[in-house]
């Protein structure tokens, strides 16, 4: 399928592959890039994180907090996943993370890890098939997390759907933002987040505002 | 989320931490800041505690980006960094201040910081 990751004119720049921390990093805040295999989640930190995505490959088979016990290592069918990250350094001493978070209910013990203390999460969704995103809506409102969806532009995707019908396919909430992304171009990834986090401020302003 | 890129660490991650399943601390978060205190390393330190010293060396990490650089589970250098917290070779910090998760000020500097970077 020719959806590769593409460079775009407007990829920040990544001089150096030291990813130590800049000395003016003071707030640290993740948000949550949730969605099924394949949807465009490390396409999407790709585009906008400062340094390459980094990856942690993480045990499934136990809770999340620690490591397996003597007899976990013997059962060589632990299986891992890798879980991708990038970042963001924003003016002000703010760093944003991006979590590439798979939403299968088996992901549960890690999911909520990595959601702790989340800001919110942008779930990604391809409109050519829906259905693979229930589970992880169903997660994030499980979990309580403020959400976004994007739904990632595939050349090939459907362009019949009208707003209402994608909103009535995912049964989602009139205030929870929808928005159409190009995963690959940095801007476009940029203005998803945009809409997330703005959906996160509304949510806190007074009533009536 | 991709499928596993790379060969395997050098030290597994049932080794790494000699066996402790929890940390000693009760929560390092993914995002908490590891900071080595430039307290020259005892002899007989753990390689593992060793590696993620030297990681330090050159500058503060999260402890997620500390997993990434040593190919550890993010469960495993929890372990490591609260040995060495413990042994005063490396400080931590959390993300952000207690309770600013919702701090309105907090997320209007993301917003704005993501529009600054549109127009750059």
């Amino acid at each position: 399928m020719a959806f590769a990751p593409s460079n775009t004119p407007s990829a920040p720049p990544r001089p150096t592959e030291d990813i130590h921390l800049p000395d003016t990093a003071r707030d640290l805040v993740k948000i949550l890039v949730a969605g099924p295999f394949g949807v465009g989640k490390t396409t999407l930190i790709d585009s906008v994180s400062e340094i390459r995505p980094l990856h942690t490959e993480e045990p499934l088979s136990e809770a999340s907090a620690e490591v397996d016990d003597l007899a976990g290592v013997r059962d060589k069918t632990t299986t891992t996943v890798a879980v991708d990250f990038g970042r963001i350094s924003l003016p002000g001493g703010v760093v944003l993370y991006l979590f590439g978070t798979p939403g299968q209910e088996r992901f549960r013990a890690l999911w909520d890890d990595i959601a702790y203390g989340a800001l919110g999460a942008l779930v990604l969704v391809d409109s050519r098939r829906i259905d693979a995103s229930f589970d992880v809506l169903g997660l994030v409102e499980e979990t309580g997390l403020p959400y976004a969806v994007a739904f990632n532009a595939f050349p090939d995707a459907p362009r019949h759907h009208t707003e209402e019908q994608l909103r009535a396919a995912l049964d989602l909430e009139a205030c929870t933002p929808m928005v159409t992304c190009d995963a690959r171009e940095a801007d476009s990834s940029v203005d998803a987040l945009l809409a997330l986090v703005q959906h996160l401020i509304d949510r806190h302003a007074p009533e009536g505002r | 989320m991709t499928g596993r890129r790379g060969g395997r660490p050098l030290v597994p991650a049932y080794l790494s931490t000699g066996g402790v399943a929890r940390p000693s601390r009760p929560h390092l978060e993914r995002l908490s800041v590891l900071m080595g205190t430039r307290t020259p390393a005892p002899a007989g330190l753990p390689a593992a505690q060793l590696a993620l010293l030297d990681a330090l060396d050159e500058g503060s990490l999260t402890v997620v980006e500390a997993a990434a650089l040593l190919r550890l589970p993010v469960s495993a250098v929890r372990v490591l960094a609260a040995e060495l917290i413990d042994r005063e070779l490396v400080q931590s910090r959390p993300p952000i201040p207690p309770a600013g998760r919702f701090d309105p000020d907090l997320l209007k500097r993301v917003a704005d910081g993501l529009r600054a970077l549109k127009h750059t």
